[in-house]
């Protein structure tokens, strides 16, 4: 076998690899077979393409992998689940950097050799790459809260930003009929990060784990593209497996907001509050001590989390409190809403990490039935995700979004740190309803007053 | 091969490919969408063969170096990918008894 087949060989065994990796994934029981498989086919892949006669020279990518895994490791180890979401966005930014700069690279290698078709797929690799390169960048920044995690609007923001994807779409367009001039490929660069800033600015925090799957996506898809330049079967099935991974989990994300893409990438959803909250209306507030009193006589109690939950660490206290519950006997459910969090299955994580028996998780459709039936819904942290108003207020911009309902339970206990609305900038309301208890302050630090007072 | 004919080939691969990779995807449990999407992230890495072939490659230093750094990227998401994904996955338990 000539070294060029045998790499094909072991390129082909890798694909199978891959395919299989996302096959296991379908189960908890099975998915770190799925991990194992993954990480075997990267190796295979790396290995066969080490083995190739074109590399030549090791120095460099044996440096590069060193520095690489020097950041990447203690990424993934110290940082806290809470921090998933950032990670995720940042590696989507890495993913997205390299297949820029290998586009970047072929261009100034071949561009003048490369027929439309290949100037048309280098285009699309490096406007989708360094799109999502900065997209990404600015995700992780809004995840991270090192900007406000509110959309940023200006007026007339989207005309900017489409004008700065045509103008984009433009440069690819006169590099594949001329076949260059290379002065204007910088130009290509350039509209492609900014878009990718002006895609950004304007999401909030609510919308992340749409707009992270998409992302996902494009990085997927730029891959796969860099296999058509290259002539690389392993590059295009890898590429196309996480562009359709993407691809569903946005559209997932989509659906269980009721929304459209592109009212997720540019209807600058939960902007500054619009609607005014009707006079007169009051909540009642009560004390952690109470919340416990109703708390120790339910016999039923579903637990519905949100992103409040991260953001006060509260995963354990949640899980002290089920735990204490569930030794006196109560029926504890957990209800997992698709959007809770800032990514696909954020919550998941969170109450596994906590030590949450994942059977204790019920998905919206399973959970919603069991309601009616409940003594005690006790939300900790989330908010739009159980306000009725999506299913009664046609006007409301959640309206038609599909909710957990926990107004249908007996009582809802409702730990909130303050009065301020969700993210969607609405009222909810679950506040005013004669059966809900709201409950202020800190998640944590309430649910930890709940397990005292149940203890004492 | 003809040129033409390599590409009608990579486009069938592509095709199949996304059409597989929805199938499998659809399939996975809700409770794994974050295990999944750390997982297709160090999968898509393999943009690491591009790169390694551009520096590690016979190449002016400009592409060796944007080849460098592209190899840089890829690897801290392969291993952290891996990792994480790992470290996510032995966190998921049934109840015990179950």
């Amino acid at each position: 076998m000539t070294p060029d087949r045998l790499t094909e060989a072991v390129y082909l065994v890798s694909a199978v690899l891959f395919i299989l990796a996302l096959k296991f994934m379908s189960e908890v029981r099975t998915a770190r077979w799925g991990n194992w498989a993954g990480a075997l086919g990267m190796l295979l892949a790396v290995a066969g393409t080490l083995m190739r006669p074109e590399v030549t020279d090791y120095r460099w990518v044996a440096l590069a992998v060193v520095v690489g895994s020097l950041v990447g490791a203690p990424m993934a180890l110290l940082m806290p689940m809470t921090a998933v979401p950032q990670r995720t966005a940042l590696s989507h930014a890495f993913g997205a950097l390299a297949a820029g700069l290998v586009g970047t690279a072929e261009f100034y290698l071949r561009g003048p050799e490369l027929n439309p078709f290949f100037m048309g797929v280098l285009c699309l690799e490096v406007l989708l790459g360094y799109l999502t390169f900065t997209g990404s960048l600015l995700a992780f920044a809004k995840l991270q809260e090192l900007i406000p995690t509110r959309p940023i609007v200006y007026p007339g923001r989207n005309y900017i930003s489409l004008s700065v994807l045509g103008l984009g779409v433009l440069t690819a367009l006169v590099l594949v009929v001329n076949r260059g001039p290379a002065e204007l490929f910088p130009v290509l660069v350039g509209a492609a990060l900014l878009f990718g800033i002006l895609l950004i600015l304007p999401i909030g925090g609510a919308d992340m784990p749409t707009v992270i799957a998409i992302l996902n996506s494009y990085a997927g898809l730029s891959s796969a593209f860099m296999g058509f330049l290259l002539d690389n079967k392993l590059l295009i099935v890898a590429g196309a497996l996480d562009g359709s991974s993407g691809l569903i989990l946005s559209i997932l994300m989509c659906r269980a907001m009721n929304r459209s893409f592109t009212n997720v990438l540019f209807g600058a959803f939960g902007r500054v509050v619009v609607e005014k909250a009707e006079e007169g209306r009051t909540v009642q507030a009560y004390t952690p001590e109470d919340a416990a009193a109703v708390l120790s006589t339910a016999r039923s109690v579903i637990i519905v989390t949100g992103y409040g939950m991260a953001a006060s660490q509260a995963q354990h206290a949640v899980k002290e409190l089920a735990d204490l519950l569930m030794a006196r006997g109560v029926d504890v459910k957990f209800a997992i809403h698709p959007v809770a969090g800032r990514m696909p299955g954020h919550m998941n994580v969170l109450l596994a990490e906590a030590g949450v028996p994942y059977d204790l998780l019920y998905e919206m459709d399973e959970i919603n039935p069991l309601f009616p039936e409940t003594d005690v819904a006790l939300v900790v942290g989330a908010n739009d995700i159980t306000n009725p108003a999506a299913r009664t207020k046609p006007d409301s911009p959640i309206y038609g979004m599909p909710i957990l309902e926990v107004d249908k339970a007996r009582t809802v206990i409702f730990i909130k740190r303050s009065l301020a609305p969700g993210f969607a900038g609405i009222d909810n309301e679950l506040f005013y309803l004669p059966q809900t208890m709201m409950v202020f302050g800190d998640a944590k630090k309430v649910l930890t007053q709940i397990i005292a007072a149940l203890k004492g | 091969m003809t040129e033409q004919g390599d590409i009608l080939t990579n486009l069938f691969i592509f095709v199949l490919a996304s059409f597989l990779g929805l199938e499998l995807i659809r399939h996975v449990s809700r409770l794994l969408h974050t295990p999944l999407m750390s997982l297709t992230n160090a999968i898509s890495a393999i943009a690491i063969v591009g790169s390694i072939l551009l520096a590690g490659g016979h190449h002016d230093d400009l592409t060796v170096a944007l080849g460098a750094v592209a190899v840089a990227a890829s690897s801290a998401n392969i291993v952290g990918g891996y990792l994480i994904t790992e470290r996510i996955l032995r966190m998921f338990r049934g109840r015990p008894g179950r």
